[in-house]
């Protein structure tokens, strides 16, 4: 039996995303059908979700393991006990970012998506290439509008965090 | 002609013309109408939802109001976008209490998800709507001595009680609609496994191993390409390869193309009016192959 240290759990359990955590029984299949954990034992899906369980909540949110996954949602179609295992796992990362614990390929998604609505920008000459090949010229996102979506979610706190960082 | 809202999402515009191109050549040729709306931003894929999921479903749903107030069905390209906006669809549809949530947010800028539109990818509609006799019958060049190998990605498939694209485990559709062009869709080992690429950017060795097992397992196979329907997929194994060349001193110079590259080729369109430099592996040897 794992034991479950309730307060970790309880907390990834009321994070949209970790609501199935509990349901683990620890047979392995995700780990089984992950393409990470098939070329590196320094991922294990199984094995963060139970550290998670155990309430080792410093290794799960400060550790490698949870950025390894590649959210190829292989194991969540198929573990028997229907826990969103890819899911869960961008939950930990929003405890962990909202922690300051950020990546850095992570702050930059962040601040491109704040400043362009978008997370990629567009080279002036690939945007004037569009005309040669018959492109219609390409439309702008409502970057006021993404804001103040942004500005009601958690992603406000993040960007408060990041500031802090700097 | 039916017409879709399209959704372009933030890689294809980018990076790689020779999928947006080809996607609406080959579209329009068979009957499918794309509008170009104003204001639609990112679907806010997995590294958003890594940093905040409810600000990934915030901007995701607002897309699809856009489309809702156009009263048009979403119609994406990237599997990736269709991922995070079919998904948002149907959560937020069957779960009242998140609509909820999400249309509070919503309101702030006097927007509300419905839930009266649908979210497809275009192979789908290609697949089931267009119909693969009526792609047959469009193709002007069979690619008779072409065998490609389809790779679905993950994002169209997974998970699939949301998506409900194909069989998550035997998925047909690409191969069906690859076979209508006179090719040889062809097995190859671990077909569906991930290329990795959103590892890129994290972890670029591990991404790159990745994609160097599909690479080489195509390879082996005897390939003259791989199909990719996600621009992910493409770059982690058309510019991976270029990496991989340098890292392990493997050359293995498989031509990556995008399925609508591959149909427009046998309606007869030019190579040369697909914006073949987008390609980081040359597609010359493929292009030979089809006369
Ligand atoms: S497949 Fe499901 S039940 Fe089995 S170990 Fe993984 S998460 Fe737990
Ligand atoms: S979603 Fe993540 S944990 Fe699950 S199989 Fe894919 S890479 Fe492994």
């Amino acid at each position: 039996m794992i034991r479950v240290s309730a307060d970790f759990a309880k907390e990834v359990k009321k994070r949209l995303g970790g609501e199935t955590i509990t349901n683990c029984y620890q047979c392995g299949t995700c780990t089984s059908s992950c393409p990470v954990a098939r070329v590196t034992n320094r991922f294990n899906p199984r094995k963060l979700i139970v550290q998670s369980l155990r309430g080792k909540r410093d290794d799960v949110l400060t550790g490698e393991m949870i950025w390894l996954c590649c959210s190829c949602f292989n194991c969540q179609e198929r573990c028997p006990q229907r826990v969103e295992i890819a899911d869960l796992i961008y939950a930990l990362r929003n405890i962990a970012i909202s922690e300051g614990n950020v990546p850095n390929i992570y702050s930059e998604f962040v601040s491109a998506l704040y400043s362009e609505g978008k997370l990629v920008k567009v080279a002036g000459f690939t945007e004037k290439q569009r005309e040669n090949f018959g492109l219609p010229p390409l439309k702008k996102p409502d970057v006021e509008a993404i804001r103040a979506i942004l500005a009601e979610t958690s992603f406000g706190e993040v960007l408060k965090v990041l500031e802090g960082k700097e | 002609m039916k017409s879709y809202a399209l959704f372009l999402g933030c890689t294809i515009p980018a990076r790689q013309l020779n999928y947006e191109i080809s996607a609406r050549k080959a579209l329009k040729a068979l009957g499918i109408d794309l509008v170009d709306l104003d204001g639609m931003s990112c679907c806010a894929p997995p590294p958003i939802e890594s940093v905040a999921v409810d600000a990934s479903l915030a901007v995701s749903a607002y897309n699809i109001c856009l489309a809702e107030e156009a009263g048009l069905d979403l119609l994406t390209i990237c599997s990736g976008c269709f991922q995070s906006l079919a998904r948002t669809n149907e959560l937020l549809k069957r779960n009242s209490q998140l609509r909820k949530r999400v249309n509070q947010i919503l309101s702030k800028i006097g927007k509300e998800f419905k839930g009266s539109i649908e979210v497809k990818h275009y192979l789908k509609v290609l697949h089931d709507e267009v119909g693969v006799e009526e792609v047959r019958r469009n193709v002007t060049k069979q690619l008779k001595n072409i065998k490609a190998a389809p790779f679905y990605g993950c994002h169209l498939l997974r998970p699939s009680e949301l998506l409900k694209f194909d069989d998550p485990e035997k998925p047909r559709i690409l191969d069906d609609l690859i076979e209508a062009l006179g090719a040889k869709s062809i097995d190859y080992l671990d077909k569906l496994k991930c290329c990795g690429g959103l590892l890129r950017g994290y972890d670029d060795d591990l991404a790159l191993e990745l994609a160097r097992d599909k690479v080489m397992k195509a390879s082996k196979a005897g390939a003259d390409c791989i199909v990719t329907v996600c621009p992910f997929c493409f770059i982690n194994l058309d510019l991976g390869q270029i990496q991989i060349a340098r890292k392990y001193n493997e050359n293995y110079s498989l031509p990556i193309v995008h399925y609508p590259e591959l149909l427009c080729l046998a309606m007869g369109v030019e190579a040369k009016e697909l914006s073949p430099r987008s390609h980081r592996v040359k597609i010359d040897k493929l292009l030979e192959k089809m006369v």
